[in-house]
């Protein structure tokens, strides 16, 4: 184990060198990064619990099953799917230490996202166009907010992504750039959990 | 860990084998959710239930198969902290739940 590539870091390799990555500032980064994305589950969850409470309140205005578009939401569903597998190589590629790949894998991630992202403006046009905005109803607000939050979570990630490949073109694989991309890889997995539970509670409950 | 190839890595990456059976297993489990609810051709109960077992299931599969938690890396310490997370989930959700249910029946709003 390297002891001199991030500064001053301890790392105890006499008593703890055994399987324990996590004493090196690169592991702590990660780690520190995951209890951040604990923090934003209860963002979520409490928008989910916000949206529960008041799916009831359409003040006379369309009801979830009158506005969701399945075909449209499981080609979106799709595409995360899809960004988060390929994120998962661009992850196996950056283990190889293949440069060219990781950033081939990266770039197919961001193209996915943007497909997913698109998908979802055009849903949200479509509804305000329709008169169907957040103004509408208790239920719309809450479903613009919840639905609304994961797609810019999702825009973020594609912004991330992208100052990786500049970061990656200008100063390549190294401690520095590895640790993000290890973070940017459970943030892009994440926001895939987030969205299976958008999926199922919100638009196939509500299209029942 | 220390050894192999890079000494920065976490404690488990995957392999294309477990990303493909990942993703295999989504698309299943999506597919059976969608199609439950789009053809309609089942009870209303038989469909929550199927919809929200499926989910569950994809959760583990994306947890265990894409963010490769478990209990050894960082001494459980992911898993442990995403348990507290789960924890106070239910708290918040079912609370509020229950709450306002129960506020909606006692103020008769029907």
């Amino acid at each position: 184990m390297a002891t001199d590539t991030l500064g001053n870091r301890i790392v105890e390799v006499s008593e703890h060198g055994h399987d324990h990555d996590h004493h090196d500032a690169a592991g702590m980064k990660v780690f520190g990064f995951w209890v951040y994305l604990m923090s934003d589950l209860i963002i979520f969850g409490t928008l989910f619990a916000t949206y529960a409470v008041l799916v009831g309140g359409t003040a006379d205005g369309p009801t979830p099953g009158e506005i969701f578009d399945l075909p449209l939401i499981l080609a979106g569903t799709f595409f995360l799917l899809f960004s988060s597998f390929t994120y998962g190589m661009a992850v196996l590629a950056m283990n190889d230490n293949k440069l060219g790949q990781l950033k081939a894998w990266l770039w197919v991630t961001f193209v996915l996202g943007a497909g997913f992202i698109g998908l979802e403006l055009y849903e949200f046009q479509h509804l305000i166009h329709e008169g169907y905005g957040p103004d509408r109803s208790a239920f719309l607000s809450a479903f613009f907010t919840l639905v609304g939050t994961h797609g810019l979570h999702v825009f973020f990630g594609m912004i991330w992504m992208l100052v990786m490949l500049v970061q990656l073109q200008t100063k390549g694989l190294n401690d520095i750039t590895r640790p993000r991309i290890m973070c940017l890889s459970l943030f892009w997995h994440f926001l895939d959990i987030v969205w299976i539970c958008v999926f199922t509670f919100v638009y196939l409950m509500g299209a029942m | 860990m220390s050894g192999s190839h890079s000494s920065h890595g976490e404690a488990s990456h995957g392999s294309v084998k477990s990303y493909v059976i990942g993703l295999v297993l989504s698309i299943v489990l999506t597919i059976v959710a969608f199609g439950m609810v789009m053809t309609g051709a089942f009870s209303t109960l038989t469909t929550v239930i199927v919809i929200v077992s499926a989910a569950v299931l994809q959760l583990l599969v994306q947890l265990i198969m894409f963010l490769h938690m478990n209990t050894k890396a960082d001494e459980g310490w992911n898993l442990m902290s995403f348990v507290f997370t789960v924890k106070i989930l239910v708290l918040v959700i079912g609370g509020s739940l229950w709450i306002m249910h129960n506020l909606h029946s006692n103020m008769m709003l029907d």
